[in-house]
């Protein structure tokens, strides 16, 4: 059976220039970059030629890149390291209520060692409204952070307007977790205007295991691993030369090819959120209907769970993911789905798809085949599609 | 390695006893929809035995594959027998579950024994009992990945 995958925000498929990139630093040229013997000079040259590839994706200057071991580790950095840094200058931290769980549970956790931290809401397509980031900013606001795309609904902020209000009105500085967006929409730091943005590689084909962090000049942080002076400092450690190798080509390839990418995108997307909201009642598509990333969709098929949605797609060989509670692993549904206002029901029919290169029209057209007789099958034993259909006879 | 075991798969692929039984002698319907799970169980009691039983769910493979799992476990049973049967029970007789869905999706048995409880309670002219809401799980995430 032929396998799509649906759910390129878990993993995609490195490409072969990437692995390429890769190889040599395995075996061949093994040694640590910071020796100042021979061994030393291949993989210098590696983390040197990655770090400007990923500078020029995200127009930055090389020494402003740091990489690190994940996008995660990059929204960590930006916001335990901007607290410990600034603490003496204020405790407070502005984040939206959608942030992935790296930022969230980061303000979290510096709460309980005394930081603040504000969640501006988000409106019913999941936008940040601008002036809220305003009127959350504090005399001693540090930090905000806010995504410049949902990982869930696709929602694309304003990041700029954002960024500009931040700097106007606060001496704060302002992040952006792009570790969705980046290698889909545009990245360029002066444009968007932040002092930070984190990115994750093994979201555009790149490999897992190394995330990218921009860190602007003049940008106080304080590193969250000592240690010796690689990554200027800021992150220690012998550095993942194969990884970084691996995320610099795929940095390059981003760049030369995010136009025909989202060209690509566009209409698989078109054809699914159009197939799936004119075959099947009682379903909503979720996130800002136009100012989204060309490759996410997110709908709420009501009167069923999304984990058993998921199960049955996966039979017929399409993978998806879900914000179910059955499928978070900590049993509560999407806070994202929850914060644009979808009631807790509702969220456990979730279907969240995200799409990459290897998708085409046809997987769209199969999948909108397969799916009208996977919701029937479990609307039909749904005790709460029962009910509604009870009450409509009425 | 497979979330599921291969009985859990069965049983959510081709679950057994779905539906409802119409004017059924006793209902259960336990859970919440804000976690993701409801289990409704119908049954026909005759002689103090179930003669039929059938289930409707809404919830995750674990939720379906455990409905489906009591109704086959219990169909002939008497009604001190199906009592006995436990929500762990029902876990292992499908070769486990894992272990995240032990509390949250494993409720197919008490779904059954309310089902009992409201066909006693019918008799006696207390019935029908009604959907019984399960709590929510209201800890922080934060918190629950701290405990973990």
């Amino acid at each position: 059976m032929k396998i799509i995958n649906f759910d390129h925000f878990a993993a995609t498929k490195m490409r072969q220039e990437v692995k390429d990139a890769m190889e040599p630093y395995f075996m061949s040229e093994y040694g640590n970059p910071q020796s100042i013997h021979t061994l030393g000079d291949e993989p210098r040259e590696a983390l040197s030629k990655a770090r400007l590839q990923a500078a020029e994706l995200l127009n930055a200057s090389s020494n402003e890149v740091i990489f690190t071991g994940s996008g995660s580790e990059s929204n960590n950095l930006a916001i335990k390291g901007t607290a410990f840094a600034k603490m003496d200058k204020g405790k407070h931290i502005v984040v939206s209520k959608i942030e992935h769980f790296s930022v969230l549970n980061s303000v979290k956790s510096l709460a309980k060692l005394g930081f603040e931290f504000t969640e501006v809401p988000v409106d019913k397509y999941g936008s940040v409204d601008p002036q809220e980031v305003k009127n959350a900013l504090r005399k001693d606001t540090i930090l905000v952070s806010i995504g410049q795309a949902s990982n869930e609904i696709g929602t694309i902020q304003d990041i700029k307007e954002i960024s500009k209000v931040v700097h106007e009105n606060s001496a704060a500085y302002m992040h952006t977790d792009a570790n969705t967006s980046c290698g889909f929409t545009e990245t360029d730091v002066k444009e968007l205007g932040v002092d930070m943005l984190s990115a994750a590689p093994h979201r555009f084909y790149g490999p897992k295991g190394v995330g990218l962090f921009y860190l602007k000049k003049g940008i106080r942080i304080m590193p969250l691993i000592d240690g010796g002076i690689q990554e200027f400092g800021r992150r220690a450690g012998t550095e993942n030369v194969p990884a970084i190798a691996g995320a610099g080509a795929a940095c390059e390839l981003a760049k030369k090819e995010l136009k025909d990418r989202i060209l690509h995108l566009l209409p698989i997307q078109k054809a699914i959120k159009d197939g799936v909201l004119n075959s099947l009642d009682e379903v909503y598509l979720n996130g800002h209907p136009e100012k989204r990333l060309p490759n996410n969709l997110n709908f709420v098929v009501k009167y069923i769970e999304g984990e058993s949605m998921l199960m049955w797609l996966n039979n017929n060989g399409i993978m998806v993911a879900s914000g179910s509670a059955c499928t978070s692993k900590i049993l509560k549904s999407s806070h994202v789905l929850n914060a644009i206002g979808v009631d807790a029901a509702l969220a456990q029919g979730s279907l969240l798809i995200s799409l990459g290169e290897d998708n085409t029209l046809e997987d769209a057209e199969y999948f909108v085949k397969e799916l009208p007789a996977v919701v029937e099958k479990l609307r039909k034993m749904s005790p709460l599609y029962e009910e509604v259909m009870k009450a409509n006879k009425k | 390695m497979p979330v599921y075991s291969e009985k859990v798969m069965d049983h959510f692929q081709n679950p057994r006893n779905v539906g409802e039984i119409e004017n059924a002698d006793g209902v259960g319907e336990l859970g919440n929809p804000t976690c993701g799970d409801i289990m409704k169980i119908y049954i026909k009691v005759k002689d103090d035995k179930i003669e039929d039983v059938k289930f409707k769910t809404f919830g995750c493979g674990a939720a379906i594959a455990t409905s489906s799992m009591v109704t086959e476990l219990v169909k002939g049973k008497t009604l001190e027998e199906a009592e006995k049967i436990s929500n762990e029970a029902v876990a292992e007789a499908l070769d486990g579950l894992p272990p995240v869905k032990m509390h949250c999706s494993n409720l197919a048995a008490d779904a059954l024994h309310l089902a009992i409880e409201d066909y006693k309670a019918r008799k006696e002219g207390k019935g029908p009992i009604g959907r019984v809401e399960t709590p929510e799980h209201d800890e922080d995430e934060h918190d629950l990945l701290e405990q973990a």
